[in-house]
């Protein structure tokens, strides 16, 4: 497993609930990117000249805003480094306005082979308050073109937005799996953000969120009724049919190893049995002036330790409903891995039904996974 | 040892301040002191007496203190001037008996703004007790609100002290102070035995650990002299020491050659325990021993009981050294080891009232930065059990079988209560409400006067900050200890997910068990965090439920979205939720908070 992420850091503009690393700019030179992308690449390839590429992932900002060249280019500079697995998934982030639905043949054409289609909702009272820039109709329309191009297509909805009711949701999730010919879906509940628009009006009270319990339902329900659909929650917010999951996100989620390119994004490597946490510059510009100057934009290469590993393998491991397999937890951190939880809450909790542990597989049921932040604080010691 | 030369008796005066909080008693002493020149004008820090932050943060006295002052009287001689600065709560009446002790006067100090205070009055009785001349000053006299002749009658109506020998000051801008000071000289007595010639006879006011000087003693010399060099020994504790340092405070600490009869000042010896210094002890000379004791003061006894326990496990023993420091200082503080389920190690202890003990805490908590989950304040029962024997409770998680207990017996107190009239309709209510049966009611001018029995259980809560709240703060309270009473008292206990939280377990009145039960488990509902299942929250008698409440199931916590870019920050946050788990406290699979525990005693914010 070895996924590539590359962020494309520039939007039309900020949406209120966005903490992502995006910047609204009308002097890009598309030109000094792809050069500056492709020199990041052959840095990184430097270290991992043996790595496997199974996924490729265009993030953002809108990296539907890409020239197709471009990322035709840096395909072809990827290609030229590592070797690609038979089936690689190269997906590309979109939104769903005329402009940018106009593209997707031509990225096609570039070597994408999935889409992500950031709808977010599909009526267009909420769409303005989510501060996007399409109409539902834009949304459907964009869904419909990347269907007839490419063979696997998710998008995103937000839900749990102010005022929602189950009814409303209902309707929505339901409209929603009908449009989700392909197979995945990725629905996110509402979290306001540090540093966001949406966090200064949800101070001021402009608008409040779900409780804990209606928040709780809605996740429930939109659970049972995606599996009536025959999507499975294969991840907190994901819901996928069986083979169409996420490949490049179950890389992050079963803590391979992905290399972050780009301005703000992150890496974790491994090199010679070590894990490497990369983080590059989050300035676009200062980004792209290093990269130009010392070929890459990293400031961290910082060694993981054992411990945080485990940390981070069990976070982001206990999110997916297949779980972590006993062996990745040893290599991760250590045949007593287990020495970092509370045995008593493990058992409680196992006692519950909230965890499954076996010689081969730690799982949290999808009751736990709904609950996972706190039962992580309680098994870790 | 050749006798030195020391004041004469009739050229000394000592006498101790008496008043309420906020009267303006420190501020006064320090314009005594400045008027006498024992200080700059650049180093009177205000309120130069109360040398504790916590005293001049509160405005309150705990310590006494004390401070020689040289004033030339009209009459051409220059007297000498010994202040003693006594505490005004009623938590510390017992340094206030000290202090009195070895004065033969004292300043009454009123603010013409308030009038009389219960406290005040029980202080001016004790200094009656002890034969004092009494000077009543009326002080803040250029407050617009003042009203200087009504109060000195209400000194004289309740009182009896004779209005017209009243002095009108004020501290703050030391109007009258020169009156006063004339006064002093001449209605105050000067003490009247002591004979230098005699062997040394002294007392011991107060001791006091310092770290240049090792222990102070505070003393008042009776017949003889201290003087550098001489070997003095304490006649309780037998102790013999070398006087090193003989001195006074002026407020600066000088030295003397020698404290002769009527002085007061401070020695050192070397002594590095303070528990070798008992106070009201007596102080001879070795060789030559005086003829019999003084009479000493009765020790204090502690009235209320709570428990300390270390937030962080690893500060038990830094606990341990710290209240052992308090102590060094503070005689009145009682403390031993307890062990809590799961509160794990800390102590038991027993202070002389409820701000003695906010005090201690809040000293612990700024002087020695400790963090600490107190428990429930308590008062000390008498169980007599059914085979005859009776046995005292100082911690209710220690009460017997209720099969074994044949009756329960209570402290109570005779409280008195001085009150503007417009607010007496609710102290009324509520010594009603808190079991209170009245004794007195009498009324001098718009104030009333009322005193009550009441049971101490009572008013360990929170009656302090109810009558203050009642009466807007012009209600005043004082009492003692009247005795032992039989009533009928349970223990309530809370029990989460049926397990007992022993450091909510309390004693209460049967009749208020069910609404002190409800209202805890109430408190607690909003005080526990959801967790992965369901929490019920009970109050019990015995095995009988009184009261009960639930805190549902967390239904959900979980971040939406967590992609590669996320993961060191969510582990950063992770292993800080970690650190933060080391505030919660288990009972069965319940974690509570530590918060919880104080939170859910604050009884009385919404009665």
């Amino acid at each position: 497993m070895f996924g590539l992420y590359i962020h494309w850091p520039y939007c039309l503009s900020k949406c209120p609930y966005c903490d992502f690393n995006s910047h609204v700019s009308n002097t890009i030179s598309h030109e000094n990117w792809r050069r500056a992308y492709a020199k990041e690449i052959s840095h990184i390839a430097e270290f991992t000249p043996d790595h496997l590429v199974t996924s490729i992932y265009f993030g953002g900002g809108t990296p539907s805003l890409m020239e197709p060249k471009s990322i035709a280019f840096i395909l072809d500079t990827i290609q030229s480094k590592w070797r690609m697995a038979n089936d690689v998934e190269i997906t590309l982030e979109a939104n769903p306005t005329s402009i940018e639905r106009q593209k997707f043949e031509d990225f096609k054409e570039a070597g994408i082979n999935r889409v992500s289609v950031g709808v977010q909702a599909l009526n267009d009272k909420d769409l303005k308050f989510l501060g996007r820039q399409h109409s539902a109709a834009d949304a459907k329309a964009a869904l419909e073109i990347a269907y007839n191009t490419f063979a696997r297509v998710n998008f995103d909805l937000i839900y749990a937005r102010p005022g929602q009711t189950e009814t409303e949701w209902e309707f929505e999730l339901k409209q929603a799996l009908e449009l989700a010919k392909a197979g995945h879906l990725s629905l996110y509940q509402l979290t306001i953000e540090r540093g966001t628009a949406f966090e200064t009006m949800y101070q001021r009270k402009e608008f409040t969120l779900p409780d804990e319990d209606l928040g709780g339902a809605l996740y429930e329900m939109t659970g049972d009724i995606a599996a009536s659909y025959d999507l499975h929650n294969y991840e907190i917010s994901n819901y996928a049919r069986l083979g169409e999951e996420s490949q490049h996100n179950l890389t992050y989620w079963r803590y391979g190893d992905y290399a972050g390119i780009g301005p703000g994004a992150h890496g974790r490597l491994t090199i010679n049995d070590q894990k490497f946490a990369t983080r590059t510059h989050r300035a676009p510009q200062i980004w792209l002036d290093n990269v130009e100057k010392k070929g890459h934009g990293y400031h961290d290469f910082t060694k993981v330790s054992q411990n945080e590993r485990l940390l981070e393998c069990l976070l982001m491991g206990l999110r997916t409903a297949e779980g972590i397999k006993i062996e990745k937890l040893k290599q991760e951190g250590g045949a007593d891995w287990m020495s970092i939880l509370n045995k008593k809450k493990l058992e409680e909790l196992q006692s519950s039904g909230y965890i499954s542990l076996s010689t081969q597989h730690f799982r949290v049921s999808s009751a736990g996974r709904q609950r996972l932040n706190r039962i992580l604080q309680d098994i870790l010691d | 040892m050749k006798t030195p030369d020391t004041k004469p008796l009739a050229h000394i005066r000592n006498f101790a301040i008496i008043a309420h909080i906020d009267h303006g008693k420190s501020t006064l002493a320090d314009r005594l002191i400045q008027t006498c020149g024992g200080l700059e004008e650049r180093e009177m820090k205000q309120q130069v007496l109360d040398s504790m932050d916590i005293e001049r943060e509160r405005g309150i006295t705990i310590k006494a203190q004390t401070v020689r002052l040289a004033y030339t009287a009209k009459d051409g001689i220059e007297y000498q001037l010994n202040i003693m600065d006594t505490p005004g709560h009623v938590d510390f009446s017992y340094e206030v008996s000290r202090s009195l002790a070895s004065c033969e006067g004292s300043l009454l100090v009123v603010d013409s703004t308030q009038g009389v205070e219960a406290q005040t009055l029980a202080n001016v009785y004790q200094a009656i007790e002890n034969n004092h001349e009494i000077i009543p000053v009326i002080n803040k006299v250029d407050l617009p609100a003042a009203e200087p002749e009504k109060i000195a009658l209400e000194v004289e109506d309740i009182i009896g002290l004779d209005s017209k020998d009243a002095v009108m000051v004020s501290g703050k801008s030391g109007i009258g102070i020169d009156d006063l000071l004339e006064v002093i000289v001449q209605k105050l007595p000067a003490p009247t035995e002591g004979n230098i010639e005699k062997p040394l006879k002294a007392l011991l006011v107060d001791s006091w650990y310092d770290s240049y000087l090792g222990v102070v003693i505070l003393v008042r010399v009776m017949d003889g002299y201290l003087k550098k060099g001489q070997r003095i020994q304490f006649l309780n504790t037998r102790a013999v020491r070398d006087i090193d340092r003989v001195g006074m405070f002026a407020p600066k600490p000088v030295l003397l050659d020698a404290l002769g009869p009527g002085e007061m000042g401070f020695i050192t010896a070397s002594i590095k325990d303070i528990s070798e210094t008992q106070v009201g002890d007596t102080i001879t000379e070795e060789k030559r021993q005086c003829e019999g004791k003084l009479p000493g003061f009765k020790p204090s006894v502690p009235m209320v009981f709570c428990s300390l326990f270390p937030a962080d496990a690893g500060q038990f023993e830094d606990l341990r050294e710290a209240l052992g420091r308090l102590k060094l200082n503070d005689a009145s503080l009682h403390f031993e080891p307890e062990q809590s389920q799961a509160l794990g190690l800390g102590f038991r202890c027993g202070f002389l009232g409820l701000l003695h003990m906010e005090i201690i805490q809040e000293r612990l908590d700024r002087e020695h930065d400790l963090d600490l989950i107190p428990t429930a304040p308590s008062v000390v029962y008498k169980i007599n059990k059914t085979k005859g024997e009776t046995i005292e409770l100082y911690n209710p998680a220690d009460m017997p079988e209720v099969t074994s207990i044949e009756s329960i017996e209570e402290p109570w107190i005779k409280s008195t209560i001085m009150v503007p009239d417009e607010y007496l309709g609710g102290i009324i209510t509520l010594c009603q409400e808190r079991r209170g049966e009245q004794i007195n009611l009498t009324y001098a001018g718009n104030r009333a006067m009322v005193e009550y029995y009441l049971p101490l259980n009572e008013i360990v809560f929170d009656f302090y900050d109810r009558l203050k709240s009642i009466s807007k703060g012009y209600a005043s309270f004082d009492y003692e200890v009247y005795g032992y009473r039989k009533s009928d008292l349970v223990k309530l206990e809370i029990k989460v997910n049926a397990e007992a939280v022993d450091a909510l377990s309390m004693i209460v009145w049967r009749q208020n068990a069910e609404s002190r039960g409800r209202q805890l488990c109430e408190r607690l509902k909003e005080l526990i965090p959801r967790q992965m299942f369901k929490i019920a929250i009970q109050a019990c008698i015995g095995g009988k439920i009184i009261a009960a409440e639930h805190v549902s199931a967390l239904r959900k916590d979980v971040t939406a979205k967590c992609y590669g870019g996320d993961i060191s920050r969510k582990r950063k946050l992770l292993e800080k939720q970690k650190k933060g788990k080391a505030k919660m406290r288990q009972y069965g699979n319940v974690d509570i908070p530590q918060s919880a525990f104080i939170n859910a005693l604050k009884m009385g914010d919404d009665r």
